[in-house]
């Protein structure tokens, strides 16, 4: 009988959708282990985030609130996760594998002496867990060898949990979050209207074929109601930001519909996308690998498709 | 200022795998091997920041002799010397931090620079791990490094836009794909990278366990897609994402 911490992600005291897909994992691996999950929320005023929670079948939902945590720094959280978790006597602590869950939980296991998976996509028992390396080119079967181990859960491997009603205590833990040599000095947060990348219905991406105008990109995106995505040329090109970037050293994604334009099909941005129910290409480059995984090729100049395509979904009456 | 900086060997990222036969692994026999992308990056950044303020940049790998091959590529580059810890077998990423600590008690660096993830387990956990081992603040995905005497600043490609952290030195960098284009060697620093000194030492020398905390028990590979269709127009595309996949 496993005990199993979930660490709860929110944002200035919203809750980031992304846990619950820990709270899958957490679910998945509480049946195999016959065991029970807690869910942990830390940070300032995030007494909303833990009364939403309590509505998703967690033995309780423990609380650590202090202004010190209001702002993410990993040695903070860092500690109060590892101090509660060993309060709790958890055996197995998850969260979702976003950028603050890959900063965070090696931190935690640290503190711990505790191994830990990342990224894992299966739970085959309290310490085996299925994961991708090499890119997702690669399913390889770990065990840790520790007591106690901790999992990031690699988002799309996980549908979000839903509610299941019924109401978990809350307990407020009392949280040391230590003296931080760490400041936060600012966040500069990408202003978007469009939803957001791992959680969108469907994503249009743009590569190198764009050259740099992500304007027929745009112009789809809103048609269907998309977010947006780039390969990593387009990023190491600096044409767009960052984090639109899907692959294996960006974001990992699986929507309904994946739209690829302009992108030749690396075996990096495969890793990224690779799990979409279904993907269309557009490149005008016949040969391109994309072609070679896509359930629907349209060869054809992005800059003359696009803007068709655009109208016709339009004419179809489809999307946003 | 001085700066510790890994070059991890890896397989070619754009190779084919191959699995062991028995599955116990991918077959690296006769692949190239490289120094993981993201390490360049690092390596790169520490040595803009020995040109700016002057210092050393020490250059680390674990691993078999062969990655020495990695470590003279970082000396190549430009780096001052090198590390090697001599080891056999897996070590995996806790070993891996648990044996950087001891380096950095030895070396006592202003910063250590590593890369954000190895491009082959693709965990990224060692720098996160070496920063709690040693108390120290981290700034993981940074896309931008400032050094201002005895504090860091550093922007972080994070999800949903940038974060920027004051970090007091010493402290642990990881590199995003964007904080610079790493450069090429030169001739003349292939020439040099030479008659760099490479210090040998093992785990054992350290006094660090490298038995494994997370043991990789069996890989397989996952089935790929096949391609699809081409259709001819976009009243094609959508006509089919309508009525055959349904997904619109």
């Amino acid at each position: 009988m496993a005990k199993i911490l979930v660490v709860a992600e929110q944002y200035l005291g919203q809750l980031r959708s992304a846990t619950l897909s820990a709270v899958s994992a957490a679910r998945a691996a509480a049946e195999k282990t016959g065991g029970d999950y807690a869910i942990l929320v830390l940070g300032s005023n995030v007494g909303e985030v833990a009364d939403k929670l309590t509505g998703y079948g967690a033995s309780k939902v423990l609380v650590a609130d202090n202004p010190v945590l209001e702002r993410y720094l990993a040695e903070s959280y860092g500690k109060v996760v590892a101090d509660v978790a060993k309060a709790e006597g958890a055996e197995l602590v998850l969260m979702t594998s976003t950028t603050t869950g890959k900063d965070l939980l090696p931190r935690v296991a640290a503190r711990l002496g505790a191994g830990m998976a990342s990224d894992i996509t299966e739970v085959l028992g309290a310490k085996a867990f299925k994961r991708p390396m090499f890119a997702g080119n690669v399913i390889a079967s770990v065990e840790v060898t520790t007591p106690v181990v901790v999992a990031s859960v690699r988002g799309t491997a996980y549908s979000p949990a839903e509610a299941t009603g019924g109401a978990s205590a809350k307990e407020t833990v009392s949280a040391d979050p230590g003296t931080p040599k760490t400041k936060f000095v600012s966040f500069d947060e990408t202003k978007s209207d469009r939803p957001g990348l791992t959680e969108a219905r469907i994503v249009v991406s743009g590569g190198r074929g764009t050259k740099g105008d992500f304007k027929p990109i745009e112009q789809l995106a809103d048609a269907l109601g998309a977010a947006m995505g780039a390969s990593r040329a387009a990023v190491d090109a600096g044409w767009v930001p960052n984090d639109m970037q899907v692959g294996q050293t960006g974001k990992v994604v699986a929507p309904e519909l994946y739209i690829a334009v302009g992108i030749s099909g690396a075996i990096q941005h495969w890793a990224g996308m690779k799990d979409s129910k279904v993907i269309v290409a557009i490149n005008k480059d016949g040969e391109a690998p994309i072609f070679q995984g896509a359930d629907y090729g349209l060869i054809g100049d992005l800059f003359k498709v696009v803007p068709e395509l655009v109208d016709e979904f339009k004419k179809a009456g489809v999307g946003a | 200022m001085k700066i510790l900086v890994t070059a991890k060997r890896l397989m070619d990222p754009e190779t084919k795998i191959k699995l062991k036969k028995d599955n116990s692994g991918v077959d690296l026999e006769g692949v190239k091997f490289v120094v993981n992308p993201f390490d360049e990056n690092a390596i790169e950044e520490a040595l803009r920041l020995k040109e700016k303020h002057g210092g050393e940049v020490v250059v680390v790998s674990i691993g078999k002799p062969e990655v020495v091959e990695q470590i003279r590529t970082g000396l190549a580059m430009g780096g001052d010397r090198g590390i090697h810890v001599n080891a056999d077998g897996e070590i995996d990423s806790d070993a891996v931090a648990r044996i950087l600590a001891k380096l950095v008690e030895e070396e006592k660096p202003d910063l250590v620079l590593m890369g954000k993830q190895a491009v082959d387990d693709d965990s990224s956990q060692a720098g996160q791990l070496l920063a709690e081992y040693l108390g120290w603040g981290q700034a993981c995905f940074a896309s931008k490094v400032e050094v201002n005497g005895t504090t860091a600043t550093v922007t972080r490609e994070v999800d949903g836009g940038l974060e920027t952290l004051e970090l007091q030195l010493p402290a642990l960098v990881t590199a995003d794909l964007r904080l610079n284009e790493p450069r090429y060697a030169s001739l003349p620093g292939i020439m040099k990278a030479k008659k760099k000194e490479v210090k040998e030492v093992t785990p054992a020398s350290l006094g660090v366990d490298v038995a494994p905390k997370v043991k990789v028990t069996g890989v397989t590979v996952p089935p790929a897609r096949s391609a699809g269709k081409k259709v001819e127009s976009v009243q094609e595309l959508v006509q089919m994402l309508k009525t055959e996949a349904k997904v619109l």
